[in-house]
């Protein structure tokens, strides 16, 4: 006879067989016996967070950084209900996680006890799916489809609910052997007939773009690559969503910037006027499109994703290409390089007077701001901090609002993964933890969060993780003293009636990193900033950088709501010839 | 709305509304209603009726079928949300209007009255496979089968003549002739 197993040492079996290193964690009454056991698994490290929203925004962290799936373990009741927020936030924006959760004994659910609540059914609309284990024999099944279900197809999260009884009672465990076969839920059978499509469609355009998100991210580290051969060959400008900011490298030439919202004047101008837009593993999020009845009029328009409910769900298409984002790209670039020889140097003829075009929208220089040298203007902090550390493989995570936008508009990435950030969900109080997460999954490169002063306050306790584990993370804040965003559209929309968002009794950071056992540095004159932020680079521990910023700028450019792409507002520096956006100022 | 204060956009284009019935094979397991129901509600989709039930013991496979409404790019994303559930197997969608599918839907009627009213209601019954399941002399219970809107317009007839309790199923649909749905 096998020998037989409690459920707890299945749990770390499985996660073994999973090639597991790290869980982010909070222990607690209902999982307990799963804590017992960790002191045998020794491949496994347990980060013990201060608060199980910060356990999944590390997750998180880890896994958009590392491409692994980022585990999480919590207790009951309280425990599970806190990382609801996390697991949304990686529903939102496809972040493989697996949250195990304890769960009071099954003879007792639906009690209402200790600690108890129906975590499967909270959990139910935020992750691809969840489990909740009655019967000891299902655990190793489970355990392991639920790592397939969060690492396959789109990514996402799952929770796996663990009565305590379940984790005492035994069963037998025969190892888990990895299936190479796709499941039903995968897609990736797109036809030759499609990539045909597409390349006609390429060969025909004369004011392509193309667009890409987080979906080249999900699909690997070699989809960047193949991405940046197939832009290359065809010689289209590319801009990105926020999420997929690294896909493609920032400063090269045919990267016109990020697009939507509070993407740049080239970029946003191009989606409105192309007349193919290529869509690379990105959703038609409505912080992108604008208003929809305008979005990208005279284009044909082709979207590639590996989810089929992404198609046609916002905007329609004519062509949809269901699949990874790596392999239909790759078979895109062989289709070319063997059929449509010299498609390359047609390409370039037909498409040159619309780089042209995209040359004269650049003049616009839509990022620009009127810099001081008085106060720190935010995006000047933001520019020297990219200057300072472009030259070593540093790692941004933020939170959410301003500062947010004006990381991605001014801190150029070159690779993928090197960028984690709460875009679908806007998760205020992410990047704390997610710097948490990257810093463990990648131990000797620079981890920046660039942060907000009140987005950093909601998950403020994390810096304890970090001192606990030596972390050296850096918390860059651009201290405003007002929730930024709120202050900007309570400006641009509500009559400048700052109702609630400036935030008074802010804590002295400096000390408050002192208080946590880590370096606290404060800037307030731009002729001292570099130094400082040197400072925080060179020193090997965890850092609040506390940098005072001009309370009163905003971020620009921007599209406000409602208004298609053409319709932008741009900032101070462009107000005397500002032409086309007269139409967009006078409907904020 | 001129000048919308809001973060969002507004919606400006509404689609015609189309009638599809869903049909879902899925793994009997706990909580899988509670799957399906919560994507329709959580999406904003609209449930007309729903009738669910074990269709293959061995496999554990039950059978949901679902009336909705919605524009044509929703009925899409409803079938494309719905075969994304993992205990999901298949998923079909029918036109209301699909002449090569069955729909019924069945209904237990309550009559409590006079004989001869009785016997005019269930005069009017015989068109839909009427079952006297139950009869005393003063009532009658009966079974009827028939689409949604004969059963509709039965029970406002049957009201006067004494109707006191209808109970009725959801729409349940089959393909006519040898295809079934793969």
């Amino acid at each position: 006879m096998s020998k037989l197993y409690t459920g707890a040492e299945i749990v770390f079996k499985c996660l073994e067989d999973q090639e597991v290193e790290y869980i982010f964690g909070y222990p607690g009454g209902a999982v307990l016996p799963i804590y017992d056991e960790l002191k045998n698994h020794s491949s496994i490290k347990h980060i013990l967070v201060r608060h199980e929203q910060g356990a999944g925004h590390a997750a998180e962290g880890y896994a958009r950084s590392s491409g692994k799936p980022g585990v999480v373990l919590v207790t009951s009741g309280p425990g599970a209900t806190n990382v609801v927020t996390a697991l949304t936030d990686a529903y939102m924006d496809s972040i493989p996680l697996v949250c195990i959760s304890g769960q009071v004994p099954t003879h007792l659910i639906g009690t209402d006890a200790f600690q108890e609540c129906d975590t499967t059914g909270i959990t139910r609309p935020c992750t691809k799916h969840n489990w909740l284990v009655k019967d000891i024999k299902e655990l190793p099944k489970v355990m392991h489809e639920a790592f397939k279900v969060a690492t396959t197809g789109r990514p996402g999260p799952v929770l796996i609910d663990i009565p305590k009884d379940i984790q005492f009672s035994k069963t037998n465990y025969t190892k888990f052997k990895k299936e190479k076969k796709l499941n039903g839920k995968i897609h990736n059978k797109f036809s030759e007939n499609e990539i045909n499509q597409l390349i006609d469609l390429i060969s025909k355009a004369k004011k392509p773009v193309v667009y890409t998100g987080g979906g080249v991210i999900n699909s690997g580290p070699q989809a960047s690559e193949t991405l940046k051969e197939f832009v290359r060959l065809i010689g289209f400008p590319i801009t990105s969503t926020l999420q997929g900011l690294g896909a493609f490298p920032g400063d090269d030439n045919q990267f016109i910037g990020m697009l939507g919202m509070h993407g740049t004047y080239e970029a946003n101008n191009a989606m409105h006027d192309c007349d193919l837009l290529i869509n690379i593993g990105a959703r038609f999020d409505d912080r992108i499109t604008g208003k929809i009845d305008e979005f990208s009029p005279k284009s044909k328009k082709v979207h590639i994703d590996i989810d089929p409910s992404s198609i046609n769900k916002i905007i329609k298409v004519d062509l949809a290409i269901v699949g990874d984002v790596n392999e239909v790209i790759k078979s895109a670039i062989k289709k070319i390089n063997k059929k449509q020889n010299g498609l390359k140097d047609s390409n370039k003829q037909r498409i040159s007077k619309w780089w042209e075009q995209i040359q004269k929208w650049r003049t616009k220089d839509s990022l620009g701001f009127i810099n001081s040298d008085k106060e720190i203007k935010p995006q000047h902090a933001v520019k020297r901090l990219y200057e300072l550390t472009k030259n070593q493989d540093t790692f941004i995570t933020t939170e959410v609002g301003q500062h947010q936008m004006w990381a991605a508009q001014h801190y150029k990435f070159n690779k993928p993964n090197r960028w984690m950030t709460s875009g679908g969900l806007g998760t205020m109080g992410y990047g704390l933890p997610a710097a948490v997460g990257v810093q463990i999954a990648h131990p000797d490169k620079l981890v920046i969060d660039i942060a907000g002063e009140a987005s950093v306050l909601m998950t403020i306790q994390e810096m304890s993780t970090a001192v606990q584990y030596n972390l050296p993370i850096k918390i860059f804040i651009l201290n405003n003293q007002y929730m930024g965003m709120v202050r900007q559209w309570q400006e641009l929309l509500h009559e400048k009636n700052y109702s609630e968002s400036y935030s008074e009794a802010l804590p002295d950071f400096v000390k408050l990193a002192e208080a946590y056992g880590c370096k606290g540095i404060k800037a307030d004159n731009p002729n001292e900033l570099d130094d400082k932020i040197k400072e925080m680079i060179d020193y090997d521990g965890p850092v609040i950088f506390d940098c005072h910023v001009d309370p009163n700028e905003n971020c620009f450019p921007m599209i406000p709501s409602g208004k298609p792409h053409n319709q932008m507002i741009l900032g101070p520096s462009d107000k005397e010839q500002n032409k086309i956006t007269g139409k967009g100022k006078s409907l904020v | 709305m001129s000048s919308p204060k809001s973060a969002y956009s507004i919606p400006t284009k509404k689609g015609k509304l189309d009638t599809h019935i869903f049909v879902v094979w899925v793994d009997n397991e706990s909580g899988v209603l509670a799957r399906v129901v919560g994507l329709f509600s959580g999406r904003g989709y609209n449930i007309e009726s729903l009738a669910v039930a074990e269709v293959d013991a061995t496999k554990n496979i039950s059978r949901i079928t679902i009336v909705t409404t919605g524009t044509p790019q929703v009925i899409d994303q409803i079938k494309l949300q719905l075969k994304k559930l993992v205990p999901v197997h298949k998923v079909a969608d029918f036109k209301r209007e699909d002449k090569n599918v069955i729909f019924k839907e069945m209904a237990l009627l309550k009559i409590v009255a006079q004989k001869k009213k009785i016997e005019k209601c269930l005069k009017e019954c015989k068109k839909f496979n009427p079952v006297i399941l139950d009869k005393t002399n003063k009532s009658v219970v009966v079974q009827i089968t028939a689409l949604r809107r004969e059963i509709d317009k039965m029970s406002k007839k049957l009201k006067p003549l004494g109707l006191t309790s209808t109970s009725r199923t959801g729409a349940i649909a089959m393909t006519r002739g040898a295809q079934t749905f793969k």
